[in-house]
């Protein structure tokens, strides 16, 4: 089982190589990772926190929405592409597993997503510690950041192979996860938002909101992230929700949501007959 | 069901429906190792069904399929099953030695059996280049060495000759007495009765979803009794005569037709010498395999 899962996951690594996929998304962390720095150098001062942890939160706020779009673009071609193209009917005529099939193809997947995020946000990270210093706090917040941002790419990448598994094609794949990156970063806030302003300070601010704030992946990574640094919940203005919540909440949301959004993918992809 | 170990493939009475179209209606089959039989029909007969009912691929409405003593789609039943497809498509940006390479991993052969099977199909040289640069007919080849992947029991051959040169052709026949020898049952499926089909051990022609005929060709032949075809020419200004005589109908200004049996063909040909010098030439066509594949797919068989 190992050895198939490899044999898929070493292959898959090597199509994203030469598909340049691996050198685009870490240039497009990089350049966005590194242009949020210098603009939000300005604020240290004013809030007497080190340069590294002003990144560190901009940085947040960039990776809940390039994270996920990095994730799904990569994944949506997965399954359908496959099918579209006619190399998975003889791929599955070997004794391969779907299951094995899909994870050898989510390892290789997040292990793109891990050289962006670790030399994307990292490379800025050390560029503003040597320009403006660092706390040892700031740097473990950094890595919790690279870390995180890598458990919420998992999460979506296993979201755009259910994406690729149910269209029934690349087309349809494609339009299935811009609407799943729309709800789940962009949309779901905004409604959330909305219920809380009509709300007005209500039960559904103080008790509601907050898990259902947890229960987004993108809402819970930046509620780990800002949990995990008082400073970075200064400059994100950003902590009076997640005080209310217990400290595992939107940990466990993070870590949960890749594992069953794989379940739902396998499920999905099960029911396609190449 | 039986498990008869002497059986590669035993198909029993497969249907496959979509909808109320039965695609596959009411199948049966069976292949011995080493035996090679030709799949023959129309676009749309049912052959690539069929296959991927017996690759597992998809689901049969009702029946049952056997590879090796094995349900189909399971561990067992892929490991012994080569498949080559009709459009075969690999990853463009593997090479062709990558893409052999991954599927000698993922059925457990070793990577090196990969570069013997490239030389064995002649793609020693482009075996470093990018599958996006292959031509159709270097594909097709790349699909042929991943079909000789391993010792499998069977090989289901979806249109093995589209896009190949007469060369490769060949080559191929060679490969699949090479399978056959090795006791591989082998199915080749085909939209015409042609000298690579003829070259197998049965013919089984699909019409409709059903099997329609399931013998040798010898066989096959004899069953149709189709009618030989006597072409004459006749002198210039006789072909009116001859056609009084002799019957038939005419095809231009001096030839004539005869349609007959095999038992009356002799007749004929003595009435022809009859007639003396008013038939410059006669030629003598028996049914073509094209012939034989129109019949049974033509014949209305209830």
């Amino acid at each position: 089982m190992i050895a198939r899962i490899l044999a898929i996951a070493s292959a898959e690594f090597r199509i994203q190589r030469r598909n340049h996929w691996v050198f685009t998304a870490t240039l497009i962390m990089l350049l966005f990772a590194l242009a949020l720095t210098f603009a939000g150098s300005a604020p240290t001062g004013a809030l007497g926190v080190d340069l590294l942890t002003v990144s560190v939160a901009s940085m947040t706020t960039l990776a809940v929405y390039l994270a996920p779009f990095l994730a799904l673009m990569i994944a949506f071609d997965a399954v359908a592409g496959e099918a579209e193209r006619g190399t998975l009917g003889l791929v599955l005529t070997y004794p391969l597993s779907r299951g094995e099939m899909l994870v050898g193809k989510f390892l290789a997947h997040l292990g793109v997503l891990a050289i962006a995020m670790t030399l994307g946000l990292g490379a800025a990270g050390l560029v503003a510690s040597f320009t403006g210093g660092m706390a040892i706090e700031s740097l473990w917040a950094l890595l919790r950041l690279i870390a995180t941002a890598i458990l919420l790419g998992a999460c979506f990448l296993a979201l755009g192979y259910a994406a690729s598994a149910l269209s029934g094609s690349v087309a349809g794949a494609a339009g299935l996860t811009v609407g799943i990156w729309l709800v789940l970063v962009v949309l779901y806030d905004l409604g959330l938002l909305g219920a809380v302003v009509f709300d007005g300070g209500g039960t559904f601010t103080t008790d509601i909101f907050p898990w259902m704030l947890a229960a987004n992946p993108a809402d819970a990574f930046r509620l780990w992230n800002i949990a995990g640094s008082e400073q970075i919940a200064l400059v994100t203005g950003m902590s009076g929700a997640g005080d209310a919540l217990p400290a595992w909440a939107a940990p466990l949301s993070l870590i949960l949501w890749p594992i069953l959004a794989l379940l739902l993918a396998l499920g999905a992809f099960r029911r396609v007959e190449p | 069901m039986v498990d008869r170990t002497d059986t590669a493939l035993d198909v029993a009475n497969l249907s496959k429906r979509y909808g109320k179209a039965e695609v596959v209606a009411g199948v049966n089959l069976r292949i011995s190792p080493g035996e090679r039989v030709a799949l023959l029909g129309h676009n749309g007969a049912g052959k690539s069904t069929l296959i991927k009912l017996i690759l597992g691929l998809i689901r049969p409405s009702d029946g049952n399929v056997a590879v090796a003593g094995h349900a189909p789609g399971s561990a067992q039943a892929r490991a012994a099953t080569a498949y080559l497809p009709e459009q075969v498509a690999f990853h463009k940006s593997l090479t062709g030695r990558e893409q052999l390479a991954l599927f000698a991993r993922l059925a457990g052969e070793k990577v090196k059996s990969a570069d013997d099977l490239l030389a064995r199909v002649g793609l020693s040289d482009a075996a470093d280049r990018r599958i996006g640069a292959y031509s159709k007919g270097m594909r097709q080849r790349l699909g042929l060495a991943q079909a000789l992947l391993g010792r499998r029991r069977i090989a289901l051959l979806d249109e093995p000759t589209s896009g190949l040169d007469p060369i490769s052709r060949h080559d191929l026949y060679a490969v699949i007495d090479e399978m056959a020898a090795n006791g591989t049952a082998l199915l080749i499926a085909s939209h015409a009765l042609t000298e690579l089909e003829a070259r197998t051990d049965r013919i089984a022609i699909m019409r409709g979803g059903k099997l329609v005929a399931d013998d040798t060709l010898a066989q096959l032949t004899r069953k149709a009794s189709l009618p030989i075809r006597i072409s004459l020419t006749a002198e210039d200004g006789a072909a009116d005569h001859v056609q009084a005589e002799l019957g038939g109908h005419r095809v231009n200004g001096c030839s004539v037709e005869i349609f007959c049996t095999a038992e009356d063909k002799m007749d004929h040909l003595a009435r022809i010498t009859g007639l003396g010098s008013a038939v410059r030439n006669v030629e003598i066509a028996p049914p073509s395999l094209e012939d034989l594949y129109l019949h049974y797919c033509r014949e209305d068989m209830q």
